[in-house]
């Protein structure tokens, strides 16, 4: 059934690129083109649970010199979904311990004849040095604190899933705004698509520049609440070398987290999302959580979605 | 020995307030005279159209050895000095070892007579070992040469270090460059702290970091009355403080390299390792404050603060890979191109930067053309276009985001002693 799906599905016009780097440098019409492909995949799959073999003969590589089981099982799944062969890779058991360079390690694995690498690294910028030495395709997973293009995007879609056009929606991103790479790659994508975009926390970790494009900046995340069709509460970060940005979990708790008693001044329709892990009790409570305005899981399984069709719509992308 | 005229040039010699088109005589390796008459017996060389000039002085540059070879060696640095047109530089001792012995800068000192290429001044470390805690032998170490005191690219944590190092130099009259950086405002920092740092997510070091060193700094040197140079200024703010006190007469002196007057904070939007350095790239307002300090003075000396390293450590990840930029070849064009050309600086102005005024720093009798001086003498090519590359540079290493650029004017002729070491034609 799904070959004959497979069959009607057009590579849209509008996509051109060989990575998928961040969400940035994305046109309003690239990022509709991956949003409407992954919508497009997750009914063509129902509900990505069928296999849909676009990418069958192609090999991808997951390239994590981070830790992650949610983001690179997602990758892989929706590798296998295609139809493609994955190989693994794991910067601790990896040729790196023995002296290897970053980009010596990720040559080597491109002449196992991979089309698509996907990757994520501690550091900014290193997708893009991966892509300027390599000839096949490359998809950020994370580069540090800079983007996580498909993370911004399954949010979005499970957004315009429920919500539908975006433009005007007032969306709320609340935590540790200088140390996410979610939250960035939401800022550009949600401005790009017209939404008010608010960035809350301590305002040790929530920078007035971010003004300068046009997004609200507040520390009070009483004050903007009744506003908000969206919260999308970002995962706070303890492990710290220097002074502590906040004082305690506690204290941030007490400013930030999304409790029952925040939920009663809240829209009747708000939408509660978090990229995960949550830190139950810390930036969302367990009846928050489980309750019926999170879509939370939602969001995984249009994490499956959008990957594919990143998967796809860089693979048959031609090296120019 | 020989006499030597160089003819019809435009000497441009700060040290003289000359600046006029005529023919300059060296004799014995030094200079003889102006405006002399041929008498036919003479070597001469034709410098029409070019600006003649006394040799340029970098007084920071990184030569990498001891124990950095494969970055650059004396031997290579120093040729690279002569292709930028620098007839003198003053090494840094961030060395390793690092040098803070007289066996240290007597090894630097016999390594560049041995090269025969630019003239080579010593600084040598003010803390033991380099490490920031005790002050290093700075008598013995002037004894052997040494010229000045810096722990390079380390900045002087310890105030009391910093007080400590300037009052025990009062009394042999040697200058202490710091690099002005308080290291737990800037701690992992790859980038200016801004709007850019912001967007990309990349940890900043913020110009804060800079200037409340340099207010501490300018404070010391006011209060024990010693010699404070500051390397590598960046920031609007530290520019304001060097104004302010320089006009209550302190003996401070401040220095920029051309990356922090040319490049802004946005260059790192490509990720490229080639751009990250220290002091960083910053954003427009405080490259347009350096250029207004370089207009009024308040920034005395320009310098290449020559950087080398070797490809495969720039080819890492952006946190992985070293600081630093190799300059010493594109300093000069820098300084015509973007300082010059577009009239900020004018001629004599810019050459006194890079001439009298570092020598002055390091009482240096260097950066003049005055008779009896050293025939050390730079001929330079106002308009001269070259496009940067790579293949091209004699530096060992080539971390240059300046790699691709066309720039203007170089040095087409280097005189060393009266001796012809760098000819380009």
């Amino acid at each position: 059934m799904s070959t004959e799906i497979a069959d009607q599905i057009q590579r849209p016009a509008h996509w051109t690129r060989r990575h998928l780097l961040d969400l940035e440098s994305l046109s309003v019409e690239e990022l509709t083109a991956l949003l409407d492909t992954a919508a497009t995949f997750k009914r063509a799959t129902d509900g990505c649970r069928r296999k849909l073999p676009l990418l069958a003969g192609k090999t991808t590589a997951n390239l994590f010199f981070e830790n992650s089981t949610r983001t690179r099982t997602s990758f892989g799944l929706a590798a296998r979904r295609l139809g493609a062969d994955v190989v693994e890779f794991t910067a601790s058991s990896s040729s790196l311990s023995k002296g290897e360079t970053f980009v010596d390690t990720a040559k080597n694995i491109e002449s196992m004849n991979v089309d698509v690498m996907v990757m994520r690294h501690r550091t900014p910028g290193t997708p893009k040095l991966l892509a300027e030495h390599v000839d096949c395709a490359v998809v950020n997973a994370g580069d540090g604190t800079h983007e996580h293009p498909t993370q911004g995007l399954l949010d979005i879609m499970t957004i315009r899933e429920t919500r539908g056009d975006l433009n005007g929606l007032t969306v709320a991103l609340v935590g540790d705004i200088a140390h996410s790479r979610t939250a960035r790659s939401n800022i550009w994508g949600l401005l790009k698509l017209g939404a008010h975009v608010i960035v809350c926390g301590p305002s040790t970790l929530v920078s007035r520049h971010w003004e300068t494009f046009g997004v609200e900046v507040a520390y009070n995340l009483d004050s903007i609440l009744p506003r908000c069709d969206v919260l999308n509460l970002l995962r706070i970060q303890f492990e710290r070398q220097y002074t502590r940005p906040f004082p305690s979990v506690r204290e941030y708790a007490l400013l930030y987290a999304m409790n029952r008693q925040r939920m009663a001044c809240a829209k009747d329709d708000i939408l509660i999302m978090a990229p995960g892990p949550i830190n139950r009790g810390v930036e969302i409570t367990p009846d928050v959580a489980d309750g019926p305005h999170s879509v939370i899981l939602h969001q995984v399984t249009n994490g499956l979605a959008v990957r594919m069709a990143a998967l796809w719509l860089v693979a048959g992308t031609d090296k120019t | 020995m020989a006499s030597l005229r160089i003819q019809n040039g435009r000497v441009i010699d700060p040290s003289q307030q000359m600046d006029r088109v005529t023919n300059l005589l060296v004799e014995d390796g030094r200079i003889a005279g102006y405006d002399a008459p041929a008498n036919g017996q003479d070597e001469i060389l034709d410098a029409s159209g070019k600006i003649v000039t006394p040799g340029l002085v970098d007084i920071h540059v990184e030569l990498r050895e001891p124990g950095r070879e494969e970055d650059e060696t004396i031997r290579s640095g120093t040729a690279a000095a002569l292709a930028g047109g620098f007839t003198s530089i003053a090494c840094t001792p961030n060395t390793d070892p690092p040098i803070d012995t007289q066996a240290g800068v007597e090894f630097v000192r016999q390594k560049a007579a041995r090269a025969g290429n630019c003239h080579v001044f010593v600084l040598a470390c003010v803390s033991k070992n380099r490490d920031g805690k005790e002050l290093a032998e700075i008598g013995s170490l002037v004894e052997s040469g040494a010229v000045g005191f810096t722990d390079a690219n380390r900045p002087v944590h310890s105030t009391e270090l910093m007080r400590r190092a300037l009052e025990y130099c009062l009394m042999f009259g040697s200058p202490i460059l710091n690099h002005p950086e308080v290291l737990e405002l800037s701690h992992d920092g790859i980038m200016h702290e801004g709007v850019t740092s912001t967007v990309l997510g990349l940890p900043g070091m913020p110009a804060d970091a800079e200037d409340v060193m340099t207010a501490r700094d300018l404070r010391l040197a006011e209060y024990t009355g010693g010699r404070l140079h500051l390397m590598n200024i960046s920031s609007g703010g530290s520019v304001d403080l060097i104004r302010r006190y320089k006009a209550r007469g302190i003996p401070a002196t401040a220095e920029i390299c051309p990356a922090n007057f040319t490049l802004t904070d946005e260059s790192l939007r490509t990720f490229d390792s080639n751009c990250k350095v220290n002091p960083p790239l910053r954003s427009r307002e405080h490259v347009d404050a350096c250029i207004d300090g370089l207009k009024d003075d308040t920034i005395d000396v320009i310098a290449s603060g020559h950087a080398p390293r070797a490809s495969e450590k720039k080819l890492q990840e952006l946190d992985r890979a070293p600081f630093g930029m190799a300059s010493l070849e594109t300093t000069l064009a820098l300084v015509i191109t973007q300082l010059i050309k577009p009239g900020h600086l004018d001629w004599p102005q810019a050459i006194a930067k890079m001439t009298i005024n570092p020598a002055n720093v390091l009482k240096l009798d260097k950066g003049t053309l005055k008779v009896g001086a050293a025939a050390d003498i730079t001929i330079i090519d106002p308009d001269r276009q070259w496009r940067v590359a790579a293949d091209q540079f004699v530096s060992a290493s080539q971390n240059s985001p300046f790699v691709g650029w066309d720039l203007e004017g170089r040095a087409v002729g280097v005189l060393v002693d009266g001796q012809i070491k760098y000819r380009l034609d």
